[in-house]
């Protein structure tokens, strides 16, 4: 590991340090030039240092030893009684990324009345499904899941372990791998594995405007998350061979300091998540009129209608219904943009979709360069003449 | 009730630019702001604080600079502000970061009965460092929390996690975090802006830290992750364009769909 070490000897106090480091890292402190805990190690001041007293080095630090790790485990979770789709995309990662190594892939789902759910994981590429049932696990409470889960991984020790990046999932998580004292990587886009089992996390970082691989090589297990929609599983598999293991769980362990008073199951009708096809609103259209067009557009080809950011923050549409990295990520088999510029923050919500029309006057916009018909021209007299288009020839979707 | 509130110091701007010959970043974080998120969990707190008696604490950890969002939280009606601040903390990752804030609050002694965290940070933007928080120093937590009342010995909150409304109880002492739509933060006041101007700081250092495992955990030697190399989000895609005039353009859009198969002409004509 390395760190950045400065001789106060040479130092001149000229500065350049200061007004180079991106991060606001470096102090001038009573005449004595500080790093603090913003660095990021990044370097940018150990080439920038005139007097080139600036250096990094590196530590003799605490490494784990690989070998005592094995196989790629994927937390299940359940929605309702049924599992959560991001399981089974977790699992296909898994198994190409076991694949890769020669490992195992394990599942563990904890709940209530798990068996259709462990055989859809073995099905789906799982070598072995733990599942910690009981009845009072049947809703997620971060103490006591955190805790049964933690205790299981340190004892089955896998070299990875992967979560949905689902709301419950980004409140398990990070408890899990403060718990093993592990690191996490949040809302992975990629992941490859190395030989040695080192797991490349790549993630949009810094708002979203620049891509960056993270690795945690000297801790086992290393945990990822992954948000619903970036992978796809794997074809199912007919008659899987895959074995489930029941654990055993103490009483004491369901001891939760969260007592839940009622749950409230919101609709889903609505979601995008789950659309086959989307239209997608931006500030282009964002008048009554394009709106309009918009909607009828939808209409015709049985789509839903999702919004950019600026149009959610104008009060035109729910939270809901936004795509993008403060939104949600969609992957419909066709999803059309209208007056969209295509923001790195709006991209990274949308570009695993199958098809993607992109309508923007600017043929300069960048949503051109991720959509596979880039349409220049102006929404407005495009869409009406597509509309009618679509009326008259009689298609059905 | 003793509340504590940790809110972070990030960049003023998300337009953070990469140089594409260097690699390196550009300078970014030149002005700074309140973690937007922050601000709202502080507002719950100033919420419990206005039904009943409460005493209000802040915590950053971050370079002296952020010392001023602890002023901005006094001058929002926060009663005590505290700063984390020492080289050893450098190139913290969420679980360096989460051990630092924990070894901190142990280190106060505050019997809390709440603490606090924004539901992300727009610069980490990871929502880690809360539910970290509260798995180190053990103690229950709750995310994305929407409403919040206090009884004698829990809290009721109303917390959205995946499609479902969650009304639950939750024992003293706990760890919470909140979800933006939670409220509107008020804004600072002038007057307890010039009240609260020059309350002291109290600096909390790595000699503060009594905890003996403290030196493994925090900074750079406590991190488990590291970054291998940032650059540029690319993207690979053939695509065909279509200009021209708006009457060729729907008709090939139109071929598009039926080649693609996503639209066909009903069999009946
Ligand atoms: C941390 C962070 C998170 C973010 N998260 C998200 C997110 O989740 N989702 C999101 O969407 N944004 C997000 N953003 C905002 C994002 O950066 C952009 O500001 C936003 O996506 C832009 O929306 P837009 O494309 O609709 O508008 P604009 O960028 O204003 O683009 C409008 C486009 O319409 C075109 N146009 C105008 N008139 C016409 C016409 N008549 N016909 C055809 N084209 C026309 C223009 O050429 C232009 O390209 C985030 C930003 C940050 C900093
Ligand atoms: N350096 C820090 N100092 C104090 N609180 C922090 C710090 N970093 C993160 N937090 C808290 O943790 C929350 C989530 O941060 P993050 O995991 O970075 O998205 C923030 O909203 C803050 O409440």
């Amino acid at each position: 590991m390395s760190r950045i070490v400065i001789r106060h000897e040479a130092c001149t106090l000229c500065e350049v340090c200061l007004n180079a480091c991106p991060f606001n890292a470096m102090e001038n402190l009573n005449g004595k030039i500080e790093i603090n805990s913003n660095c990021k190690v990044c370097s940018i001041c150990v080439k920038q240092c005139p007097e080139k007293c600036i250096s990094k080095i590196e530590d003799e630090l605490f490494q784990v030893d690989r070998s005592l790790y094995k196989g790629i485990m994927v937390i299940g979770e359940m929605r309702q009684k049924d599992l959560h789709p991001v399981t089974l995309e977790l699992l296909g990662k898994a198994r190409e990324l076991a694949d890769k190594i020669k490992a195992p892939v394990y599942c563990m789902i904890v709940g209530e009345e798990l068996l259709d759910a462990a055989q859809l994981c073995l099905s789906y590429g799982a070598d072995e499904v733990f599942v910690c049932e009981d009845r009072e696990l049947k809703f997620y409470r971060s103490d006591i899941y955190a805790k049964l889960i933690s205790e299981r991984i340190s004892q089955i020790k896998p070299s990875v372990v992967l979560v949905g990046a689902t709301p419950s999932g980004r409140s398990l998580a990070p408890r899990l791998a403060a718990l093993l004292k592990t690191g996490l990587t949040a809302d992975c886009t990629q992941l490859d594995i190395l030989d040695n089992t080192d797991l490349i996390q790549r993630r949009p970082a810094f708002g979203g405007n620049i891509m960056a691989d993270i690795m945690t090589t000297r801790h086992r297990p290393q945990m990822a998350s992954v948000r619903y929609k970036v992978f796809n599983p794997i074809e199912e598999i007919k008659n899987p061979v895959g074995i489930i293991k029941r654990l055993s769980i103490n009483p004491d362990e369901l001891l939760s300091g969260i007592n839940l008073l009622e749950i409230h199951h919101e609709a889903v009708s609505e979601s995008i998540t789950e659309a086959k096809r989307i239209i997608v609103a931006g500030v282009g259209v964002s008048d009554p009129e394009g709106l309009k067009l918009v909607h009828q557009l939808a209409d015709q080809l049985q789509a839903s209608v999702a919004y950019t950011r600026p149009l959610v923050e104008r009060g035109l549409a729910s939270y809901t219904h936004q795509i993008g990295l403060s939104g949600r990520t969609v992957q419909p088999e066709l999803l059309i943009t209208c007056g969209v510029s295509g923001a790195v923050q709006f991209i990274s919500g949308m570009e695993h979709s199958e098809h993607i029309i992109a309508i923007n006057k600017d043929p300069k916009a960048d949503i051109m360069n991720v959509a596979h018909v880039a349409v220049v021209g102006d929404a407005y007299e495009i869409l009406p003449q597509w509309i009618e288009a679509l009326k008259k020839g009689s298609f059905h979707v | 009730m003793k509340i504590i509130v940790c809110i972070k110091q990030v960049p003023a701007t998300q337009n953070v630019q990469i140089d594409p010959k260097t690699g390196s970043l550009m300078r970014w974080a030149a002005t700074t702001k309140m973690n937007p998120f922050d601000l709202v969990a502080l507002e719950a707190a100033l919420q419990l604080k206005d039904k009943s008696s409460a005493e209000i604490t802040v915590i950053t950890m971050g370079p002296n600079a952020a010392k001023a969002v602890l002023t901005e939280a006094l001058s929002m009606g926060a009663d005590k502000g505290i700063l984390i601040s020492d080289k050893a903390f450098a190139g913290a990752d969420v679980l360096a970061t989460s051990h630092t804030l924990s070894y901190a609050i142990e280190a106060l002694k505050i019997d809390y009965d709440l603490l606090l965290c924004g539901q992300q940070t727009t610069d980490g933007d990871t929502a880690q460092v809360g539910p970290s928080i509260a798995a180190l120093l053990n103690i229950p937590h709750i995310s994305y929390v929407r409403k919040l009342i206090s009884n004698p010995n829990t809290f009721t909150v109303e917390s959205i996690i995946n499609d479902d409304r969650l009304i639950a109880e939750i024992k003293k002492p706990c760890l919470l975090t909140i979800d933006k739509d939670f409220a509107q933060a008020r804004y600072p006041s002038y007057w307890k802006l010039i009240e609260t101007i020059n309350t002291p700081i109290q600096i909390i250092t790595l000699a503060d830290l009594k905890n003996p495992d403290t030196i493994n955990h925090i900074g750079q030697a406590g991190s488990p992750t590291s970054v291998l190399k940032i650059y540029p989000p690319v993207h690979e895609v053939i695509s065909k364009k279509l200009s021209g005039k708006s009457k060729d353009i729907v008709n090939e859009l139109v071929d598009y769909l039926k080649d693609e198969h996503l639209i066909e002409r009903n069999s009946h004509e």
